[in-house]
């Protein structure tokens, strides 16, 4: 990144040391962890929204639409997250290219599946085989994204159902006796009232998230964990900043980055809970009534 | 008239399929001298050079694209890259799955390295790459192997005790051996293992493996492989 760094073997101590932290690979190191707070902050809203529509699902009359919700939240759940995330985001991929070669080669005489070998036609792949590298990492940051939210979206779901049960009947109840439609009672009285209920297990839900971020790596996505794994391992001279085993350095690096995260979030978040916990009454509406008298 | 436009439709539609041909080559960007990822965050290495001069002689667009080695044939077959160019060995086992080109790296021996010269490669814990001819010679040695998913994790695995050897292959190790000032050392008597290094290629790409064969063939026979080699791995080492 600097001039002076031009000839790495040549120099040493805390200049070499500046000019390694600044070499072109540890910058993409820097720009991984935007990748992961960028994962955090779409999948959160959405996990949210899938959990929304999810609970929503649980708890309809109607019988099919009840199935699909408890079906989905009973199956992401019942599976464990790693078995989940490289199926899905294989079979999510696959369907993909499936669907665009039915569009695109209805021709197409040959098998897709050849032995081992899954085979679309080349207009078919998405992203296409000519797109830079850049687009082929940013889909598969994408599938990844729409498969975090999908599994803590049904944990959400989860969440989100215990949090409208738990909304006194009462309150529902006056609602309706005012005239109130159920799509209005959900609206003006449920929904608002039970975050309060919800943000202890929605707390709990962010705080994994953030430490299941890693799971990126596990789907070849580069995010903090590969670049520590890749920086940290001892490096010869065919590197221009040849060095021993640094791991250990790299992961306390990571280690002090998720406790800061997750204590931020920490405290963010007990924050919102004293907030929705005005007048309500749960023990901590009550002690803020009692601190207020 | 309609004919003629959709004709020339077509035409214009496959030549230019044609001449956009790009070529996905994958790596693991972990196995220095063969490939690794340089400083500047590129891949770089013996395989690097090598790839770009394939692709430049068979007239072909390549982008390089990395991958963990314990998924590079699956992903190879699911399609996330056409080509695999990662220090493989031609193996009957592999053939079973894949293809392989010609050979671009002459047969190599395989060698222990160790931190102690008494080290009991025989009967003792010995750590190899997962996945590698390697790892499979030492399962059916004496010896107990201790498998790891990164070459670099394998020669760690000796330096803090974990094994006492590791097996890989000669020009992998040698740097690392020379630079280690004493702390490794290699053991034993090197060992000849798999057919040479070639390309990794879908059973049903036969069109696209043709066109590296021609190529490989083209650069052995003008000494311009012979050339990387020495230039990668060092005068001493096996050439063509």
């Amino acid at each position: 990144m600097f001039s002076s760094c031009a000839d790495p073997k040549s120099i040493e101590g805390l200049q070499w040391l500046l000019c390694y932290l600044t070499s072109g690979k540890h910058l993409d190191f820097y720009w991984s962890f935007v990748t992961v707070l960028t994962l955090l902050a779409i999948t959160a809203p959405v996990a949210l929204a899938f959990g929304f529509v999810g609970a929503l699902a649980s708890r309809s009359p109607l019988l099919p639409v009840r199935l699909v919700g408890q079906g989905y939240t009973g199956m992401v759940r019942g599976i464990p997250d790693i078995v989940f995330f490289l199926f899905f985001v294989i079979a999510l991929d696959q369907g993909i290219e499936w669907m665009t070669h039915q569009i695109r080669c209805p021709d197409w005489t040959e098998p897709i599946r050849q032995g081992l070998e899954f085979r679309v036609c080349p207009e078919a792949k998405v992203p296409q085989n000519s797109a830079a590298q850049i687009w082929h990492s940013i889909y598969g940051f994408g599938l990844a994204i729409f498969t975090f939210s999908l599994v803590f979206g049904a944990f959400a779901a989860n969440v989100l159902t215990g949090a409208m049960q738990a909304v006194p009947r009462a309150q529902l109840e006056t609602g309706e006796s005012y005239g109130m439609s159920q799509r209005q009672v959900l609206h003006r009285i449920l929904v608002p009232q039970m975050w309060v209920y919800a943000l202890p297990g929605l707390s709990n839900l962010w705080m994994i998230l953030i430490k299941a971020t890693p799971l990126l790596f596990l789907l070849g996505v580069r995010d903090i964990v590969y670049w520590a794994r890749e920086l940290g391992g001892s490096k010869t001279q065919a590197y221009e900043y040849p060095h021993s085993d640094w791991r250990l350095y790299y992961f306390l690096f990571l280690l002090c980055f998720y406790l800061a995260m997750t204590h931020f979030s920490g405290l963010v978040l007990a924050r919102v809970s004293q907030r929705l916990s005005r007048g309500q009454a749960t023990a901590a509406g009550e002690a803020q009534r009692k601190a207020a008298t | 008239m309609k004919k003629l436009i959709l004709t020339t439709a077509l035409l214009a539609l496959t030549a230019g399929a044609a001449m956009a041909q790009t070529i996905r080559l994958g790596t693991e960007g972990a196995y220095p001298p063969f490939n690794f990822i340089n400083d500047a965050g590129e891949v770089a290495g013996f395989e690097r050079d090598v790839g770009d001069e394939l692709c430049k002689r068979a007239a072909l667009t390549c982008e390089w694209v990395t991958n963990d080695w314990d998924s590079i044939i699956p992903n190879l077959q699911s399609g996330n890259y056409d080509v695999i160019i990662a220090g493989m060995s031609i193996t009957a086992e592999r053939d079973e799955v894949i293809n392989f080109s010609e050979n671009y790296f002459p047969p190599a021996a395989s060698a222990y390295a160790a931190s102690a010269a008494d080290a009991d490669i025989e009967t003792g814990v010995v750590s190899a790459q997962v996945g590698t001819i390697q790892a499979g010679y030492v399962a059916e040695s004496g010896a107990t192997l201790l498998e790891f998913a990164t070459p670099d994790e394998s020669v760690a695995a000796v330096r803090n005790g974990e094994a006492v050897a590791v097996f890989a292959d000669k020009d992998f190790l040698a740097p690392i051996v020379a630079e280690s000032g004493g702390a490794l050392m290699m053991v034993g008597d090197p060992v000849q293992l798999g057919g040479g290094i070639g390309l990794g290629l879908r059973d049903s790409d036969t069109e696209l493996k043709a066109k590296f064969d021609i190529a490989i063939k083209a650069m052995k026979a003008d000494g311009s492989l012979n050339v990387l080699i020495e230039k990668h791995f060092g005068p001493a080492t096996a050439k063509f």
